[in-house]
């Protein structure tokens, strides 16, 4: 990055384009991915693949969009994964979450770039999303699995709904926090950009860093 | 009985009521499978293939009158043969006419999502609805006998119908018609269970088969194809028979305990986040906390103006 993150008027760039736009790719692929398996996951949800054209190119596009968000997924953890690595401030957090719970974010340790929390989501994702890429290219693929192979089948119908259900409940606390909870999280993700007094309070670690390389820089 | 086919009992990935559900009279058709008197002619599998308007499927050749490995989409009946070592009765050539067993718990039913793609009829038919199949071969995972066969250029899976259409008119099934031995028969479940029972002892006390017997496993709550096996204790010698045949555990599991842990998980998530909503507020920086940074002014004429974000 040619230009520093700390932008004018007190804003911070928080996420780059590319950031957003791979985000984004999984999320959407994500909510598709998971409406249509909710749709073959019970029989009271089967509508959900109405609204995608039908049950049956449901079927036929779902591992498709599966690969789309595996690619994403990829391409996070390769943009992500050395900052995701856990560190003994992730376990102070761990220790304040209850305080954190609460709003009373005085008393949580502050955090680098990403905070345990997010570690979590990340890596939650990231190995449920290897976990249903393999389930998922055997249900993909049943008729090309041989008869004395047949236990591969038995664990993907199980692995598959599990890691699933897994991946939901994440998506369900991230999806929260990044629109309702956490104001100025949404912001980040779309235009980039979050307050500097936002930086500072929850990811001063990160800030002060970025602070110190403007500082280095001029 | 012929008309009972119509009088739909079970109905996969289906919400709510089922017309024929509690339905308990003797309409229950079964097919019974003499392997003690089968020649091996293949009549029943010609008769399948003209039946259901299939053309005959390429053969291979293995040594053997196996004339293809398994049944296919488009091929639901086919003689499994095995020369057997028999300890007793010498080198013996076993045939069993495989198609599917017409389970009265049928796991492909139990785990197909779609539906109305597989019904279970009063009768004991299970049979799959085409037109409401999505294709994604879960009932496969769900079979212990490997029955159902994905068609590729339908995307669409396909099984034997015990001949529903013929049932359904007061006819017997096509392979039964055209059985030339009498090893095939067809009537109701009691009627075709105690010939079956008939014939095992008689080849028990007459024909010098101990462990003759009748193949109606429990595993899947009986079925409404039976064989008479000359050694019940070793199906797996009538080209692969289960021993015990049921509904794979995890197909279960996934079906039941999981589907309702994850309901509730998935609710509870969503209740959950709404009541920490309600009680605890968003996370919102105190507007003295919202200072423009030190290094913020500096660093303007190095940062271009809209657009131009890295």
């Amino acid at each position: 990055m040619s230009t520093t993150p700390i932008l004018p008027d007190g804003r911070v760039l928080r996420y780059s384009f590319r950031e957003r736009l791979v985000h984004w790719l999984a999320a959407v692929s994500y909510i598709y991915l998971m409406l249509t398996g909710l749709a073959f996951w019970s029989p009271w949800l089967f509508w959900i693949a109405v609204l995608f054209g039908g049950p049956t190119i449901s079927r036929e596009l779902h591992p498709w969009v599966g690969l789309i968000f595996v690619i994403a997924t990829l391409m996070m953890y390769e943009m992500w994964g050395r900052q995701m690595r856990q560190t003994e401030l992730d376990k102070q957090f761990w220790r304040a979450v209850p305080n954190y719970v609460r709003n009373e974010d005085e008393l949580v340790p502050s955090a680098d770039r990403f905070n345990a929390g997010q570690k979590m989501l990340f890596w939650g994702f990231f190995w449920c999303g290897i976990l249903l890429l393999l389930s998922g290219l055997i249900l993909w693929f049943p008729h090309l699995v041989p008869w004395n192979l047949r236990y591969l089948r038995y664990f993907a119908v199980i692995v598959h709904p599990s890691a699933a259900l897994l991946t939901i409940g994440l998506f369900i606390i991230h999806v929260y926090m990044g629109t309702a909870m956490e104001r100025g999280a949404f912001g980040s993700v779309i235009r980039g950009e979050v307050s500097a007094g936002w930086a500072k309070r929850y990811h001063r670690i990160w800030y002060e860093h970025l602070l110190r390389d403007a500082a280095a820089r001029k | 009985m012929s008309q009972a086919s119509t009088e739909i009992i079970r109905i996969s990935g289906h919400a709510g009521p089922v017309p024929g559900a509690g339905l308990d009279r003797e309409f229950r058709v079964c097919k019974l499978v003499d392997t003690t008197t089968c020649i091996g002619c293949k009549a029943c599998e010609v008769a399948c293939l003209e039946w259901n308007g299939y053309t005959f499927s390429e053969t291979t050749f293995d040594n053997s009158y196996q004339t293809m490995p398994e049944t296919s989409w488009n091929y639901w009946n086919l003689i499994k043969f095995n020369e057997h070592e028999d300890p007793d009765h010498g080198l013996m050539l076993l045939m069993r006419k495989d198609q599917c067993m017409h389970c009265a718990e049928p796991g492909c039913l139990i785990a197909c999502p779609a539906d109305g793609a597989i019904v279970q009829y009063a009768n004991g038919i299970v049979d799959f609805q085409e037109a409401n199949c999505i294709g994604c071969g879960y009932c496969m995972s769900g079979c212990p006998f490997n029955i159902p066969k994905f068609s590729p250029t339908a995307r669409k899976v396909f099984k034997c119908t015990l001949c529903n259409d013929r049932v359904s008119q007061g006819l017997e099934p096509a392979c039964i018609k055209a059985c030339p031995t009498g090893c095939l028969h067809f009537g109701t479940k009691n009627e075709m269970k105690e010939l079956a029972e008939t014939r095992a002892t008689q080849l028990r006390e007459v024909s010098g088969f101990a462990n003759a017997g009748v193949y109606d496993p429990a595993g899947v709550g009986g079925t409404h194809v039976i064989y008479v096996l000359h050694d019940a204790t070793n199906p797996e010698a009538y080209g692969g028979l289960p021993k015990d045949p049921h509904v794979p555990w995890t197909v279960k599991l996934w079906k039941s305990p999981l589907k309702w842990l994850g309901n509730i998980a998935m609710v509870g998530g969503l209740v959950g986040v709404f009541v920490h909503y309600l009680r605890f507020g968003p996370k919102i920086v105190p507007p003295d906390e919202e200072v423009p940074p030190q290094g913020g002014t500096s660093s303007r004429g190095s940062v271009p103006q809209q657009g131009g974000r890295p």
